[in-house]
């Protein structure tokens, strides 16, 4: 099928208004999410740029269609980055194409960091998008506070297309840090390492990263510690932390700028993952639950990130399903599955007048079914 | 201020209402006796007042429900109530609706350091949350200047922001979770202990909906671990443009202070007669504070103050103590007060990207010499969100004039690319100015949201939208 490509936001308006078919929207494609839609490929691509960067302001305003490249190399050049660190699909997904600034944004994808400064939804400023009726709808702005009207840019992040498409974002950018230590310790269970983290985010030190792989690259368990700043202030909360967690375990400093990149970068993009076969889960939940909703489920192999409240669980193809999404939610949290076969449905159920209030506004913003149909529904019955 | 017509058959009801009303919560809930209930008839903008058919106070979600279901039965129009601090009359009640007020909903449900967040009932005030972690070393991060009175119902309502939101975001960047009820009743649990919602982020639509999407009866907030500690350093300037410049400098340098707060000389003149905090006499002054250890905090303060040397500061003030700390505070912190002082006043809360601000602010200059008013100006510069002070005398018959240099102000505002309303809220007060930041298609959008979550247009009535935008779907409603 011919992938439609509008250069234009008028373009694309015109598209959608006068579309009779379901579309299937993407940036770069390379994060296939959710149940698989069919319609007629759309692609943002062709709405591509950088339309303002104000470092002094901290704000940026690119087209959907951006290459994330682009954007973090404009960035880099001005010694800033997106905070909320985007994990890169590509690897664990096995797709290819370049990764656009807008997919980052529907799909809501934050990384490591996402727990001291907040996810991609807290770093996007405003919207311009095209509703499923063809208006060009504009809402925040590009200023750091802005409580005018209601915030559709919240309900835009992570909503994969299905209520509007993005063509413009404003993005919230920081400063990049001079230096960046990690924590290192072996050997801990995930009860000991969860209860770890939790003590180093728990204290004054503003750790920027904690995980824990229960096989590490030498095979057995490691926790990892982030700590980002100058290099002076980084080398004291190191020495702080590696005193406040000794009852914990004894963790070592790593400060090598390539090694300690790399092992962010992995625990990002989940890179243990890529080249073992299954099915791949992610759940959110509550830090302290984890280590036991892990254990309920068997044959399973985690990788927490967050301090525990993201746990990224590798299973058998096409088992667990029924009992990560029990165990999830008798705790009160949440199970996407990420790779594995999603026509049965990725996300978690919701409560019945949730998903009715969800129903509702797709409704409003897309009455036709046209955008995105279904993707974040639960599917056809497995 | 328009608002829409009374409508004498819910009027008539009155009666009927308030027995069902007292069926389902304590007797003493029940406000109803016209003295009584002018109590409630306006929030913190006086200038506007009209006191509610009657006023609920429940205790726990449950009632909560319950009235909502009733008043939804019944077809009355329902104001939820914080604390009553709107600056933008987020609360401002109508003559034929129920007001429920959230002041009897004050417990800690649930406080988990370790796992750093606390469960709270809407009713608490934002101060009291902080106070319920602080011995565990914890603090809840928005600020809002009236921290002390404000409920956290309110602050989700409005989305509210503070002194220190640079560095730790807003109401909307710290919450996890509401247990809402609709205004049928019903009651949804939105997002929870973990982060990110499952589904469409309806806790981020919420938040800042100005109480028109449900009445928020419990909430889960991040807390985070207090700072070692926190020092700020003064800087003073011999012109506002300059002192711009120089907050977008020390952005520009990859620092992050928590706060960079701005004020200009009639602010310091005011200040200084009220609360005498030894202020520089200067046409602008910042306060930049950082935090950390002490050898961090001495680390960023050199490097800020290294930025602003290169602005030829009138004087430069570093405090090295908890009272030079305090000292610096001061003024800052009294300037509402002090600028009260010297008559009635407007307070604007408009937004501008930061490399905006000397433009912004010789333009607001200008625009007050053209209506004969002065105008002071203390904000949060870091995040460009501006609290222009418009001094009026009330007696004089000047409020309208100050009225409507306020709407140019913020039309000035949203000409430079920024908004009417960085953290107070549209309210009534702001209300007919949406149509200079949003297109008929774009408040279309958010009247949608509206249509979903209250197809009756019964809550929070005429907030927010112009009334002759939403003028077709209230009528249909009825």
């Amino acid at each position: 099928m011919k992938t439609l490509k509008p250069e234009s936001e008028a373009e694309l308006a015109e598209i959608v208004r006068t579309a009779d078919e379901p579309l299937r929207i993407q940036g770069g494609g390379t994060r296939p999410i959710g149940v698989p839609v069919n319609g007629a490929p759309l692609s943002t691509t062709g709405l591509s740029g950088i339309e303002l960067y104000e470092p002094g302001a901290l704000t940026m305003v690119a087209k959907a269609g951006t290459p994330l490249a682009q954007v973090e190399a404009a960035l880099a050049q001005a010694g800033q980055r997106l905070a909320f660190e985007p994990m890169d699909h590509r690897g664990l997904l096995g797709t290819v194409g370049e990764p656009t600034i807008g997919g980052v944004f529907a799909a809501n994808v934050s990384g490591p960091r996402r727990i001291q400064g907040g996810g991609a939804r807290d770093f996007l400023l405003g919207v311009r998008f095209v509703d499923g009726r063809g208006e060009v709808i504009r809402n925040g702005g590009r200023v750091m506070k802005n409580v005018t009207g209601y915030d559709l840019v919240k309900l835009m992040a992570g909503s994969y297309g299905t209520l509007g498409v993005l063509t413009e974002l404003a993005l919230k950018v920081m400063p990049a840090t001079q230096a960046t230590a990690v924590l290192l310790c072996e050997g801990l269970t995930d009860e000991e390492a969860v209860a770890a983290l939790c003590r180093a985010l728990g204290s004054p030190f503003e750790v920027t990263g904690a995980a824990h792989l229960q096989r590490g690259t030498g095979g057995g368990p490691v926790t990892m510690i982030r700590l980002e700043g100058s290099e002076s202030s980084v080398a004291y909360r190191a020495g702080e932390l590696q005193a406040l967690l000794a009852h914990h375990g004894e963790f070592g400093v790593e400060t090598d700028p390539a090694r300690t990149a790399a092992c962010w970068r992995d625990i990002r993009d989940v890179a243990p993952f890529h080249d073992r076969s299954g099915d791949v889960w992610r759940l959110s939940v509550k830090p302290t639950d984890a280590p036991g909703i892990v254990a309920r489920i068997e044959g399973a192999e985690a990788i927490y990130d967050w301090g525990g409240g993201l746990i990224w669980l590798l299973v058998p193809q096409g088992r667990q399903a029924d009992t990560i999404r029990q165990a999830v939610a008798g705790h009160g949290g949440h199970a996407t599955l990420i790779r594995g076969s999603r026509a049965g449905g990725a996300f978690q159920p919701l409560a019945p007048p949730v998903a009715a209030l969800q129903e509702g506004l797709r409704r409003r913003f897309d009455p036709r079914g046209l955008l995105n149909p279904g993707l974040m529904g639960q599917g056809a019955a497995s | 201020m328009d608002m829409p017509d009374v409508r004498p058959e819910v009027l008539a009801r009155k009666e009927a209402l308030v027995s069902r009303l007292q069926a389902v919560v304590p007797p003493d809930a029940v406000i109803h006796d016209p003295a009584e209930t002018r109590v409630y008839e306006c929030d913190a903008l006086t200038a506007y007042t009209c006191p509610p058919m009657a006023v609920v106070l429940p205790t726990s979600t449950q009632e909560v429900s319950d009235v909502l279901r009733i008043c939804s039965d019944m077809g009355v129009p329902v104001v939820p109530r914080g604390a009553g601090t709107s600056l933008a009359g987020g609360a401002l009640p109508t003559a034929d609706c129920v007001v429920i007020g959230v002041a009897r909903m004050t417990e800690v449900l649930e406080s988990d350091p370790g796992n750093r967040f606390i469960r709270v009932q809407a009713g608490r005030t934002n101060l009291a949350v902080s106070g319920a972690v602080e011995e565990d070393g914890f603090f809840y991060a928005p600020d809002p200047s009236s921290q002390l009175a404000c409920a956290i119902a309110g602050n989700i309502a409005m989305n509210s922001g503070g002194a220190h939101c640079l560095k730790y975001g807003v109401t909307t960047n710290n919450l996890l979770g509401v247990t809402m009820v609709l205004m049928d009743g019903t009651v949804v649990e939105l997002g929870g202990a973990h982060a990110d919602a499952a589904g469409l982020d309806l806790l981020g639509l919420v938040c800042g909906s100005e109480g028109q999407l449900g009445v928020v009866t419990e909430a889960c907030l991040r807390i985070l671990p207090k700072p070692e500690g926190a020092r700020p350093v003064l800087l003073a300037f011999d012109s506002s443009e300059v002192a711009g410049a120089c907050v977008s400098d020390i952005i520009r340098a990859g620092v992050l202070p928590v706060a960079i707060e701005f004020m200009d000389r009639p602010c310091i003149r005011a200040t200084e007669a009220f609360a005498g905090a030894g202020y520089p006499d200067c046409e602008a002054l910042l306060i930049v504070e950082v935090e950390g250890s002490e050898a961090e905090i001495d680390e960023q303060l050199s490097r800020i103050t290294a930025i602003a040397q290169r602005h030829d500061p009138v004087e430069m003030r570093e405090s090295r103590s908890a009272e030079e700390s305090a000292r610096i505070w001061l003024g800052r912190k009294s300037a509402f007060g002090a600028v009260g002082q010297l008559g009635d006043y407007i307070c604007l809360d408009g937004t501008i990207p930061v490399g905006e601000l000397p433009h912004v602010l010789k333009r607001i200059g200008e625009l007050g010499r053209d209506y004969g008013l002065s105008v002071a100006n203390v904000f949060h510069a870091g995040d460009g969100n501006m609290h222009p002070l418009i001094l009026f005398d009330a007696n004089a018959g000047q409020l309208e004039t100050a009225e409507a240099l306020g709407a140019d102000i913020l039309r000035l505002c949203v000409e430079v690319g920024g908004c009417l309303t960085g953290e107070h809220g549209v309210g009534v007060e702001k209300r007919d100015l949406m149509g200079h930041q949003f297109t008929p298609a774009d408040l279309e959008a958010q009247m949608a949201v509206k249509d979903v979550f209250d197809p009756g247009w019964l809550l929070n009535p005429a907030k927010v939208f112009p009334l002759d935008a939403s003028a077709s779907r209230r009528m249909a409603a009825e």
